[in-house]
């Protein structure tokens, strides 16, 4: 993992004490909302519907076993005893008070975390596949990109105050898992057919009120020219993005207005302008952080226990089923440990288990762990003879939920339970439907189904590319929630598309419910999960189910 | 043509110090119980009560001006975010149902 310099503790530090002095100059009257507003948001601080919420930066969803148990404590000792996990691989505690965040930053620089850069028009913390440097499909492991994305883009001087907010992902697996076609960049990790390494480079992706698929912008960038590159794509939006008006802002109208090719003929000009500046100090940079990415000392050894294991115990080989992935080391497993008990709040894990998870990472997971988008924790390298002692401490954690990939494996924003912007709440729904199918008993038998949830048009929950994807509403004073069908965020991605009207909070779940019986009558095999069934026979059938009255009036 | 008639207020707002709800009341306090809020039912003095709301920045943050409805026990909230905000997350029992049922005080705020 990367360590911090001394560089980037000391501007971690300082800008915690520059926050620090701006929260008592806030509390004794002397900076106004409005002058405070910026600052605390610059530091991660919202003001929420029932208290401050703080979101702290998780870079690539990457943690060490200190870091997970820094926040293990910051959620006991600062909120209730919780931390959500969110769709960005971010953490967020959702009940500090104003005085003590200064208290809690500093904490978090204690382990070289921080919240800076979580919130506001500026690049974004930059997100990467949760399955890096373990993943058996990975081309190469995508974090020290991400690192140096994080360290170029953290406090760059020309990139604070862009039309609107950014984001970049980056997969190194042709099995795109960071969902890089809905961002405002997304970097894939290829080979040119001479085998030199580079990006294909997608830009004006996004989700919110106009989704969109990212469009190749660079079919080959070779991995010297990443940085002056990403700087010219990021410039010549910051030049050309529309300032006024924040639903125009993003980059993917920009993209969209401009023309592709006149976009691409822009940032090709700058890049020539950029790219000798550089000098070759990125490529230095790059290569430290590679260092601190090599791969943790596999080892080798028998795997009787875990053949034995799943032998004997079907909760063991169910969960083993699931929540397991392929690792590129022989004899290693990448663990996905689901937070989403059926009926519990998705990413959501109190402090307890927290520790456990870091406990987990220190004895049998080489001291790693990830957050998913999906909003799950992983411990990427655990060797498989070591799983059933894993799983039996993940047990009495409650975090033993085989689940992965199943439809009660949901991502839902916080909703109205919690934001500000939200017009419906997500978690409630999210509960629902994972409990119903749980006491259905089907959630195996469907096999493979993301169900995404937002509580607003701005798609934090990713709905637009939900298999079946639901969008809560204020019609009217009341909750409403739209579905959405088809929608793909892997490498085939895909915007789900309307089904039809939308459902109250009472309607939705026997809804989703008629909808996947639907499937399961229209499905060819077992083996056609419900996103095959849907492109093979399109909206139609799903929609006859979500609308039966509407086949009966028309049939009548 | 008719005016759009005023539907009774509440002026609302978060505390700047735990960034919780508060309601404005009749006597100038700040309470953390909707029912003791000010219903006002004229829409200039609403306006006028926002203002007194906004000019006092230390001690709460975004007032504006809640949809509420008259009951016995005091006013009520019309739209549903407002009734999250007078209770607390649907998920846990945190927020200000947590608070109604603790044996101290409701509120400690200090008059404005």
């Amino acid at each position: 993992m990367y360590q911090y310099s001394d560089f980037d503790d000391a501007f971690v530090r300082e800008r915690v004490a520059q926050f620090r002095a701006q929260v008592e100059r806030r509390i004794d009257g002397n900076l106004t909302e409005d002058e405070f507003k910026p600052l605390r948001l610059m530091n991660g601080l919202y003001l929420q519907l029932h208290a401050y919420m703080l979101r702290v930066a998780i870079p690539y969803g990457t943690l060490n076993s200190r870091q997970m148990r820094q926040l293990a404590m910051i959620a006991e000792d600062w909120d209730k005893g919780y931390g959500h996990f969110t769709t960005r691989q971010n953490i967020q505690f959702n009940w500090p008070r104003l005085a003590d965040t200064p208290d809690i930053l500093d904490a978090l620089a204690d382990v070289e975390m921080h919240a800076i850069q979580t919130s506001g028009n500026t690049i974004r913390n930059v997100t990467a596949d949760h399955f890096a440097g373990a993943a058996a499909d990975e081309i190469a492991d995508p974090r020290p990109v991400a690192e140096l994305i994080r360290q170029w883009s953290t406090d760059h001087p020309e990139f604070q105050f862009l039309p609107r907010k950014f984001k970049i992902a980056v997969t190194g697996s042709p099995n795109d898992r960071a969902v890089t076609r809905a961002h405002d960049i997304g970097l894939r990790m290829i080979r040119n057919e001479t085998g030199e390494p580079g990006f294909e480079v997608i830009v004006g992706g996004g989700l919110g009120r106009t989704p969109m698929i990212g469009k190749v912008i660079r079919e080959f960038l070779p991995r010297t020219d990443l940085l002056p590159y990403l700087e010219s794509i990021v410039s010549v939006y910051n030049a050309l993005g529309r300032r006024d008006n924040k639903y125009k802002a993003r980059i993917k109208i920009t993209v969209a207005e401009t023309g592709l090719d006149e976009f691409r003929n822009r940032v090709d000009t700058r890049f020539e302008q950029l790219r000798s500046q550089f000098g070759g100090a990125d490529l230095a940079m790059l290569a430290r952080i590679e260092q601190a990415f090599a791969p943790p000392a596999f080892r080798s050894a028998p795997l009787g226990q875990y053949d034995a294991a799943r032998e004997a115990d079907p909760a063991f080989r169910s969960w083993t089923d699931t929540n397991l992935a392929p690792h590129k080391a022989e004899g290693y497993a990448i663990v996905t440990v689901s937070l989403k008990v059926h009926g519990a709040t998705p990413g959501d894990a109190t402090s307890d288990q927290m520790r456990a998870l870091a406990d987990l990472a220190e004895r049998f997971g080489h001291d790693e762990l990830r957050i998913s988008h999906e909003q799950n924790v992983i411990l990427p390298h655990v060797h498989k003879s070591d799983l059933p002692e894993v799983h039996s401490v993940l047990r009495k954690h409650g975090l033993a939920t085989a689940n992965v990939g199943l439809i009660s494996d949901i991502i839902a924003c916080p909703g109205m339970d919690y934001c500000v912007l939200a017009t419906a709440r997500s978690i409630p729904i999210a509960q629902e439907i994972a409990q119903r199918f749980d006491d259905l008993k089907l959630e195996h038998e469907i096999g493979d189904l993301k169900i995404k949830i937002s509580g607003c048009i701005n798609a934090c929950g990713h709905h637009h590319v939900g298999h079946i994807g639901i969008l809560g509403l204020d019609r009217a004073g009341v909750e409403n929630y739209q579905i959405t069908l088809g929608g793909d965020g892997t490498e085939t991605a895909a915007i789900g598309e309307r089904a039809g009207p939308g459902f109250s909070a009472e309607e939705i779940v026997p809804a989703i419910e008629r909808l996947v019986h639907a499937y399961l009558d229209l499905r060819g095999s077992k083996g056609e999960s419900f996103l095959q069934t849907y492109r093979r026979l399109g909206i139609g059938p799903f929609k006859a189910a979500l609308y039966p009255e509407r086949v009966d009036a028309h049939a009548a | 043509m008719s005016r759009h008639r005023h539907s009774p207020k509440v002026v609302t707002a978060s505390s700047l110090l735990e960034g919780d709800t508060v309601w404005l009341t009749a006597d100038d306090r700040w309470t953390r119980n909707m029912s003791e809020a000010e219903l006002i039912e004229d829409e200039a003095v609403a306006e006028d009560r926002l203002l007194f709301a906004i000019s006092q920045p230390d001690l709460v943050v975004g007032a504006y001006l809640a949809d509420a409805a008259p009951s016995k026990s005091g006013p009520i909230p019309v739209h549903f975010r407002e009734t999250l905000r007078t209770k607390g997350p649907s998920n846990y029992f945190h927020g200000k149902q947590q608070q109604e049922q603790a044996v101290a005080p409701a509120s400690n705020f200090e008059e404005a």
